[in-house]
């Protein structure tokens, strides 16, 4: 199981508490990870990713194993300890505005 | 005995005011959607539970939320948690939050850019929903205006919108530029005598209307005036605040102008300037008395630099004879100290016998006068920015 670690805002209109845990079938890429996430929580659909270019909404963040993933391709392969559930992947909103 | 409910948008949430019709003592629920800018909240003027909310934020982008019991309990309307998101042949089943403007051959002239600051062409950028119209006969319909400027409606309850795109590809929306909030449609009105007209208004570009139910548009500046526009024929670039109409009298709008009170008799087709001895004549919201429709509502902002009230005095002002002579209602409203600003959506009127009139300010609070603003009472003084106020009378 992948485990997504949401923020305060996106866990309110998912109406989830605490992290999430996908299935994710085939390579664990960010593509991937949200993919299945939206599918599960269509609520969240445009709010992570861009409805129609797909890109990363400009104040949100990818973070795994203490590293920024934001600007990783989407496809590529995230880190072993994620696609095994050992570390979370987690989304954050971008401290900005002050 | 009746009851009125206003809906508050905020920076930080939407708030729901509930009084009986005496509208002395109110119950304040709120926040929803703490946390997030709420534009606007509007119900169906045929299912009154039934109420529609944009929220949006600069990380997450745009929500639109549904409310079927008067906003006791809310929902994004389309799929459930769970449910699958596309149909057999892949198509999405339900996105509310997904507007994506018509750049399709087959329904218009595709329209990619509008005027940037510095003169260039600037792609259009959708950025949030300003304002929800819901139709005056079918609960599931609702027009919203968007940030970059453009008309969009969904016909089954929020769960998809598609775009009129013959607004924004009738011909001068290459000329449409931002105004210093955005380049913003705020401003939906439907004509109740004719289900094929209806008005708009954008910042900065003008007045516009449809009188084909939204295939076709023409603007409608003839006789705005504008300082830094020196074709007096110019037919955009204007800086329309709010537009406001009677229901028994839906060809004559009156509109605040960023400066100037104007008015037309013929549904736009011309204006006349109708600010009369205002002490100034830049203001956002306008909007006009349910029972009387030549009484308008004003309140005069300091200048388009300065955003608070002359003087430091909240002043509504109010014309019984449809613009020109206008007089200051202050009872019970701050005359000494006050710099707050009332946005373009914060002013709304019920529909009770003494008509009541409310607004709400960049202070958070929320006044209310029950006599058709003789006297003023706040309902709520702490309330984070108002951005929108709209107001229901519920039998």
């Amino acid at each position: 199981m992948i485990r997504v670690v949401l923020p305060f805002h996106l866990r309110t209109l998912a109406r989830v508490d605490g992290e999430v845990e996908l299935e994710v079938n085939g390579p664990v890429t960010q593509r991937s990870v949200l993919d299945a996430l939206e599918a599960r929580y269509p609520m969240l659909c445009g709010t992570i990713r861009d409805h129609v270019t797909q890109q990363r909404r400009a104040f949100v963040r990818f973070f795994a194993c203490e590293e920024d993933l934001s600007h990783e391709s989407p496809d590529a392969p995230l880190p072993e300890a994620v696609a095994s559930g050992a570390e979370p992947f987690l989304v954050i909103g971008a401290i900005a505005g002050g | 005995m009746s009851t009125v409910r206003v809906l508050v948008g905020t920076r930080k949430g939407a708030f729901i005011l509930t009084s009986d019709g005496k509208r002395e003592r109110w119950d304040v629920d709120g926040p929803h959607f703490g946390g997030w800018e709420i534009y606007h909240v509007k119900g169906s003027p045929v299912d009154p539970n039934r109420l529609y909310a944009s929220q949006s934020s600069g990380w997450f982008g745009q929500i639109i939320q549904r409310s079927n019991d008067g906003g006791k309990t809310w929902e994004q309307p389309g799929t459930k948690p769970g449910e699958p998101t596309t149909n057999p042949d892949g198509t999405p089943i339900g996105q509310s939050n997904k507007f994506v403007y018509d750049t399709s051959s087959g329904s218009g002239k595709p329209l990619t850019t509008h005027q940037w600051y510095d003169g260039t062409q600037h792609p259009w950028e959708f950025k949030r929903v300003w304002h929800l119209e819901p139709s005056l006969n079918d609960p599931d319909t609702v027009y919203a205006g968007v940030e970059d400027a453009a008309l969009f409606r969904t016909t089954d309850g929020g769960q998809n919108w598609q775009e009129l795109s013959g607004l924004r590809g009738h011909g001068s929306g290459a000329q449409w530029a931002p105004g210093a909030g955005g380049m913003c449609l705020h401003t939906i009105l439907l004509d109740p005598s004719n289900p094929e007209r209806m008005f708009i208004a954008i910042s900065a570009a003008g007045a516009f209307r449809t009188d084909d139910g939204g295939n076709t548009w023409r603007p409608i500046n003839r006789g705005l005036k504008s300082q830094y526009i020196p074709d007096s024929n110019a037919e955009i670039g204007f800086c329309v605040h709010r537009l406001a109409m009677h229901r028994a009298r839906p060809n004559v709008l009156f509109m605040q102008l960023h400066w100037n009170v104007m008015r037309s008799d013929n549904s736009g087709d011309s204006w006349h300037k109708v600010s009369g001895n205002l002490p100034t004549d830049f203001g956002f919201p306008i909007d006009v008395h349910a029972h009387e429709p030549n009484t308008v509502y004003v309140v005069p902002i300091k200048s388009d630099s300065l955003h608070y009230p002359p003087d430091g005095k909240l002043r509504v002002y109010r014309s019984r004879t449809g613009g020109d002579e206008w007089e200051a209602l202050t009872n019970g409203l701050p005359q000494r100290d006050c710099y707050v600003n009332v946005l373009r959506d914060a002013m709304a009127v019920d529909t009770l016998d003494s008509c009541g009139i409310y607004f709400g300010t960049s202070g958070g609070q929320v006044y209310a006068s029950a006599d058709a603003g003789d006297h003023w009472a706040p309902i709520v003084r702490d309330l984070p920015p108002v951005v929108s106020v709209e107001v229901q009378t519920l039998p």
